[in-house]
C-alpha cells in the first residue's frame, strides 16, 4: 500500500459505507432533478416513477438513461438544476450536429472537482511541494481548468501553460524544474520528441509523473512516453458533461482507472438492449452524478466501452475500477483531445448548399498529433475553372468546419462518385491513427 | 468572338490523367490543346478539342467535374517575337491574362495560336476587336465543329 492518498477515509472507505452514501446522495440527486429540471420530471413521469420510490442502489435501474440527444434537445441550460445565481462557471464541448453541449456548475461543483482532481495529482504522486504544468487547453474545454483547481488544492504550484507552444513548454519544464505534466497523451509524446530535436534529454528534466487524458491511448503509448520523458504516466478519465477530468484514474499500480464512487456512479449496459451487465463484463459505461448541483445527470450514456472490477485493488483504495475505454459504441471521434462528430461536418455541408454532401473524414496521427482532413465530393455547382476558385471554396468550408468543431482541419475536394456509397450507414471515417 | 474550352477536375493521382485522355480516345475526340494547372492535391486539365459538346457528355459519363467556359484563340506566327508582340498589345489595351497556353498547329491560315483567358473578358475583347495586332481566331477556323 502506498501513502498517496489526498483523502484517505474515503478513497478507503468500506464498501458498505460506500454504498450508504452512494444510497443518500442517489436519492437527494432525484429529489433534485425531480424538483428543479422539467425535462427529468417529464421523462420519470412518463416511467411511472417518483422520487420516492428510489430507496436503494438497486432502484437506480429502474430511472431513465440520459443521452447526447437530450442534452441537445435542453440546450442551453434546461438541465441545469440549480438556479443560475447558484452557477459560477459555464463549459461547453461540442455536441453531434454543432450544438455545444452546454455544463454548469455552482461552487460546490467545482469544490467537488477539485477534491477529485486532488485526489487523482495526490494518487499519481503529486505534493504541495510539486510544480505541476498544466498542458491541456484552458477554456471551455474542461481540461485546463480542471487540473488547475486540483492542483491549487493540494497547494502544488500550478503552471498554467495551456495547450501549445511547445517549445515555450519544454523551457518551463527544464528551467522551472516541473515535476508533474498534465495534458493529452499524443502531445506529451510529441513533447518529449520536440525535447530531442531542441538537444534535450529526459536528464534534463525533473518530471516524475504525468496524468495524461482526453482520448484513448495504448500500454505502447505509455511505454513511449514515460522512456522519453522519464517518468510515470497515468491515464486519467472524464468528460465535461459528467464533469471533466477526475471521474477516474489510475493508480500506482497502473491498471485500470479508480472511480471516484461517493460522487459517481458507473454501471454497464448492454449498448443495444440497455440492460444492465454483471461485473467484469464489458459494455457501455453509463454514470450517475450523484454530488453534482448545477448539472447533475441521471445515467448518462457516455458511448464509451469499458468494464468494471470490484475486486480490492492492492493501492488500498476501495473505490471500483474501471478499464481503459476501448473504443465507442457511437461514430465520435477524439481528434487532439476534442470530440468530433461526424454529424457535425455533415451539417456544415449541408448548410452550404451546394455542396455535395457526400464526404469522408480521415484521421492520420503525424509526429504524434492527429490530423484531420475532410474529403468532399467536386460537384458541378462549386466547380471553378480557377486554382483559386477551388481553393478558396476549400477554405472556405474549412473555416466553417474548424469554427463548428473548434479544432484545425484540413479540407480536399475529390472527384465526384469517388467516395463510396454503401447501402446502410455510410463509412465516413477513415481512422489510419495506430494508437 | 470565343471559342469553346473543357475543364476537368482532376486529382492529382499517378495514372489519373492517363485514365481520362483514355476515356477520349475511346470516344474518338480528338485534342487540339492541352494545359494543365496543378496543385499538390489537385490539377484543372483544360482542353481544346475538336467536338466540345461530345466531350462534355463523354467525360460527366464517366462522373467527372466537367465545365465549358469561353476563352480566345489568337493567331500567330511561328517565329521569335510574335507572342510578345501579342502580349505587348494586350498590356496596351490594360488588359490582365487569367491564363494562357501556345501550340503550333498545320493550318495554312496561322501556324501557331495562343489560347487566352482574360479578366473581364467580355469588355476586354470588344477592346481587341478593333486591333491590328490581334487576329482573334473563331471556333471553326482553330478547328472546333460547331456546337
Amino acid at each position: 500500500m502506498d501513502n498517496n492518498f489526498w483523502n484517505p477515509s474515503v478513497e478507503r472507505m468500506s464498501r458498505d459505507e460506500l454504498h450508504a452514501v452512494q444510497t443518500r446522495r442517489l436519492k437527494e440527486t432525484v429529489e433534485r432533478v425531480y424538483s428543479n429540471v422539467p425535462y427529468y420530471r417529464d421523462k420519470m413521469q412518463r416511467k411511472g416513477i417518483l422520487p420516492g420510490d428510489i430507496k436503494t442502489l438497486e432502484d437506480l435501474e429502474s430511472l431513465p438513461f440520459t443521452t447526447k440527444q437530450d442534452l441537445r434537445e435542453t440546450y442551453p441550460f434546461d438541465m441545469f438544476a440549480a438556479p443560475m445565481e447558484s452557477i459560477i462557471r459555464i463549459h461547453a464541448s461540442s455536441g453531434t450536429t454543432g450544438k455545444q453541449t452546454v455544463t454548469g456548475y455552482t461552487r460546490r461543483d467545482i469544490d467537488m472537482w477539485a477534491e477529485c482532481m486532488a485526489r487523482c495529482l495526490t494518487m499519481a504522486g503529486a505534493t504541495r511541494a510539486s510544480k505541476i504544468q498544466v498542458g491541456y487547453g484552458y477554456g471551455l474545454f474542461t481540461g485546463g481548468l480542471g487540473a488547475h483547481y486540483g492542483a491549487e488544492l493540494i497547494g502544488a504550484a500550478v503552471i498554467p501553460a495551456s495547450a501549445g507552444n511547445t517549445m515555450r513548454q519544454i523551457t518551463m519544464m527544464k528551467d522551472f524544474g516541473t515535476n508533474f505534466l498534465c495534458c493529452t497523451p499524443s502531445y506529451a509524446l510529441y513533447l518529449g520528441e520536440a525535447l530531442g530535436e531542441a538537444g534535450f534529454t529526459k536528464d534534463d528534466l525533473q518530471i516524475v509523473g504525468g496524468i495524461f487524458g482526453a482520448e484513448p491511448w495504448s500500454e505502447n503509448m505509455r511505454k513511449e512516453i514515460e522512456d522519453i520523458l522519464g517518468l510515470r504516466a497515468y491515464d486519467i478519465y472524464g468528460l465535461s458533461e459528467v464533469m471533466g477530468p477526475a471521474v477516474s484514474q489510475e493508480c500506482c499500480r497502473q491498471d485500470k482507472l479508480h472511480v471516484w464512487e461517493d460522487f459517481f456512479i458507473p454501471e454497464i449496459i448492454d449498448p443495444v438492449t440497455c440492460e444492465v451487465l454483471p461485473g467484469k463484463t464489458q459494455g457501455e459505461l453509463v454514470f450517475t452524478t450523484i454530488y453534482k448541483e448545477g448539472f447533475p445527470l441521471i445515467r448518462y450514456r457516455t458511448r464509451d466501452i469499458s468494464s468494471l472490477c470490484y475486486d480490492e485493488c492492492g493501492c488500498g483504495r476501495t473505490h471500483a475500477r474501471m478499464t481503459k475505454p476501448d473504443g465507442r459504441s457511437d461514430d465520435m471521434l477524439i481528434i487532439r483531445g476534442v470530440n468530433v462528430f461526424p454529424s457535425q461536418v455533415e451539417s456544415v455541408l449541408l448548410e452550404e448548399g451546394n455542396v455535395s454532401p457526400h464526404y469522408r473524414i480521415i484521421v492520420d496521427r503525424k509526429n504524434n498529433l492527429d490530423a484531420m482532413t475532410v474529403e468532399i465530393e467536386m460537384s458541378e455547382n462549386i466547380f471553378s475553372d480557377h486554382v483559386k476558385g477551388i481553393e478558396a471554396t476549400e477554405s472556405n468550408i474549412r473555416k466553417k468546419i474548424e469554427s463548428v468543431l473548434g479544432i484545425s482541419c484540413g479540407v480536399r475536394l475529390v472527384e465526384p462518385k469517388t467516395i463510396a456509397r454503401s447501402e446502410g450507414k455510410a463509412k465516413r471515417v477513415i481512422d489510419n491513427r495506430k494508437i | 468572338m470565343f471559342i469553346k474550352q473543357i475543364s476537368v477536375f482532376i486529382e492529382n493521382k499517378p495514372g489519373r490523367l492517363a485514365e481520362v485522355t483514355k476515356y477520349l480516345a475511346d470516344a474518338g475526340i480528338n485534342i487540339l490543346a492541352i494545359s494543365m494547372a496543378d496543385t499538390t492535391d489537385f490539377g484543372i486539365l483544360r482542353l481544346i478539342v475538336e467536338d466540345p459538346g461530345k466531350t462534355d457528355v463523354t467525360l460527366k459519363a464517366h462522373s467527372l467535374a466537367v465545365k465549358t467556359t469561353d476563352v480566345i484563340a489568337v493567331a500567330m506566327e511561328n517565329r521569335p517575337g510574335s507572342l510578345a508582340g501579342i502580349l505587348a498589345e494586350l498590356s496596351n489595351h490594360e488588359i490582365g491574362i487569367e491564363y494562357m497556353y501556345a501550340f503550333t498547329t498545320r493550318n495554312t491560315d496561322h501556324d501557331s495560336m495562343v489560347i487566352l483567358r482574360l479578366n473581364n473578358q467580355e469588355d476586354a475583347v470588344k477592346k481587341l476587336e478593333n486591333s491590328q495586332k490581334i487576329r482573334m481566331l473563331t471556333s471553326e477556323m482553330v478547328g472546333q465543329i460547331r456546337g
